[in-house]
């Protein structure tokens, strides 16, 4: 299993530095000059010039991509043009606020999919079974953003239950109301989209030879759903979590934006609207690497989960 | 039109969830195609009082400058049934000649499916916002950044249908008549991949849609003043305590389309393959 797991790793690192080259890059496509944006449209040509010598922006392409890449590996991302911290800095202070509304997104959202995806698959072709799949069909067609300003409206103006933008402290009651409009949003379509693939799943689970095998054997439905189909359905769905991570990550994008919650996914569109490239790039690089992390650690949990899956 | 494409077009018009979908798509489509003669008013005229609401005259209100909102809403089906079906098509087609080209040249695989993985890091929307801040906002810029970002999927599909079909009989009995690579991709794998990857297209639709008016809600699409229908939820968004309608209503557009895609894809899907109906 270890061995395993530092294969996994080690594959890992061409997608990094993949991923790298990538956001390096569309920094370089981007027109104009990070080093006059730094120093800002009135300031004088020596300065301008001393800053593209402090940035390595006088070197090569190739030059300045190797010292991008020993920047990055020692956590240094840059200087953000509109706060004039430092990049890393900034994204440590906002990478919680995002960590926060993922997890509580899930933290409801999950479990109620795979519950309505279960008894629709459970129930097929029922009139219960085509009512959750109506309203999970819904959930996915649903713009986040409308879902997001009609809670706003509904809970947040019309009813005043609810505050409607900001974070409160993590772990207390005002923290709990700031983070429950945000986490419904971002979990609404969750629940559509994550029901459906798991009704799909128990289906396809089944549709199995050993299932029709136990029935045939007279065992009971209970038993036959719950010891052979259930047992078999959970570890695709657990992969299926993590994929729906990265959609997550987009998803708050939106979300944050949306309900000015102060993460990640606010600070890149702050960022891209107001040209500071460097702040956008370091974290659409951080997103990127926690996506691929993530994924792997769903990887190694199927692999110590199912023990019939043999990594060689 | 063949056997078996006729049995598939009476099963998919059986299934009455399927037909009402077209029934909206259509509607939208004749919407946007007539926009000049349906709707009551020029999208960027000011013709009203500020903020009215829905009423005789103006049915769905008036925006913030005094807008025929559902002037606003008809022209708008036009910008993202355009965005839509552009962005699936820069999508489709670049997904499918890469993923032809991976999956026909094995020694090529490897390098171009990885670099797909990388794409596929980043989280689409992501990679469309990346893409946008390259080129800088606008219509024609959401289309290419919609559409990059699906690639990779669209490559990963067609690299696993392609993989079946280069080792059939045909392609190899053409390889052997010494038929070229480009007519072999290009006439005998892609007559093949396209059925499934016109479904996946069908489905991709809705998402692109949304993802268009996303990107045009953060600001970063489509500008004002043109009718948009992310662009106009945004704008409305300040006015949401007193006048909701100026967001519900775009929003309800949106909404009605994306789900009309989504049925019609998932009908098409189970007609050309019968062992998922009804399964997603």
């Amino acid at each position: 299993m270890l061995g395993y797991a530092a294969r996994r790793l080690i594959m890992l690192l061409p997608v990094c530095l993949g991923v790298l080259v990538l956001t390096f890059f569309l920094l370089q496509l981007i027109p104009g000059d990070p080093a006059v944006a730094l120093s800002g449209p009135n300031a004088p040509p020596e300065v301008v010039e001393e800053l593209r010598v402090q940035m390595g922006l006088d070197k090569s392409l190739p030059v300045q991509f190797g010292l991008y890449l020993l920047r990055v590996v020692r956590g240094d991302l840059g200087v953000s043009i509109l706060s004039r911290l430092s990049v890393s800095s900034e994204i440590h202070r906002v990478f919680g606020a995002t960590m926060e509304l993922t997890i509580a997104s899930m933290a409801w959202s999950v479990p109620l999919a795979v519950l309505a995806g279960i008894v629709s698959a459970v129930t097929r072709g029922s009139l219960i079974d085509k009512g959750m799949m109506a309203l999970a069909l819904m959930g996915v067609s649903l713009p986040l953003f409308w879902v997001g300003l009609m809670l706003i409206w509904l809970l947040g103006f019309q009813l005043n239950w609810l505050p409607i933008s900001g974070r409160g402290a993590t772990w207390t009651l005002d923290g709990l109301r700031h983070l429950t409009l945000p986490a419904l949003t971002l979990g609404a379509n969750l629940v559509g989209r994550f029901s459906r693939v798991t009704r799909a799943t128990v289906l396809e689970v089944l549709r199995q030879d050993y299932i029709r095998t136990a029935r045939a054997k007279g065992v009971a439905e209970r038993v036959v759903l719950y010891r052979h189909a259930l047992r078999n359905a959970a570890l695709p769905i657990v992969t299926l979590i993590g994929l729906q991570f990265g959609w997550l990550l987009g998803g708050a994008v939106v979300t944050e934006t949306v309900f000015s919650w102060p993460g990640m996914g606010r600070h890149v569109i702050k960022a891209i609207l107001a040209k500071d490239y460097p702040m956008a790039q370091g974290i659409i690089l951080v997103m990127a690497m926690l996506f691929v992390l993530i994924n792997l650690g769903v990887d190694l949990l199927y692999a110590a989960l199912d023990p019939r899956v043999k990594y060689t | 039109m063949t056997g078996q494409w006729k049995d598939q077009l009476r099963l998919l018009l059986r299934d009455r969830v399927a037909v009402g979908g077209l029934i909206v798509i259509m509607l939208f489509v004749g919407a946007a195609l007539f926009a000049p003669w349906v709707a009551p008013y020029d999208p960027t005229e000011l013709v009203a009082k500020t903020l009215l609401p829905p009423g005789p005259g103006h049915w769905l209100g008036t925006d913030e400058v005094g807008r025929d909102i559902l002037s606003r809403v008809i022209y708008g089906a036009r910008i993202s049934l355009t965005v839509g079906l552009v962005s699936t098509a820069i999508g489709l087609t670049g997904g499918m000649v890469i993923g032809m080209i991976a999956g026909y040249y094995r020694g090529l695989d490897n390098l171009i499916m990885r670099v797909m993985d990388i794409m596929l890091a980043i989280p689409g929307i992501l990679l469309a916002v990346a893409v946008v801040a390259v080129l800088g906002p606008g219509m024609y810029n959401v289309m290419i950044g919609v559409g990059v970002g699906a690639i990779p999927e669209f490559a990963r599909l067609t690299r696993s249908v392609t993989l079946g079909i280069r080792e059939q009989d045909f392609v190899q009995a053409a390889e052997s008549m010494g038929a070229s690579d480009l007519r072999i991709l290009f006439t005998h794998i892609m007559r093949n991949v396209f059925p499934t990857i016109i479904v996946y297209g069908s489905q991709y639709l809705a998402g692109a849609i949304l993802s268009a008016s996303t990107l045009s809600f953060l600001g970063l699409g489509v500008q004002p003043p043109a009718a948009e229908w992310g662009a106009m939820v945004n704008q409305g968004r300040y006015f949401l305590r007193q006048s909701v309608y100026l967001s519900l209503f775009p929003s309800l557009a949106i909404f009605l389309i994306v789900m009309a895609f989504n049925l019609v894809g998932d009908a098409l899907r189970d007609v050309l393959d019968p062992r998922l109906r009804g399964s997603l």
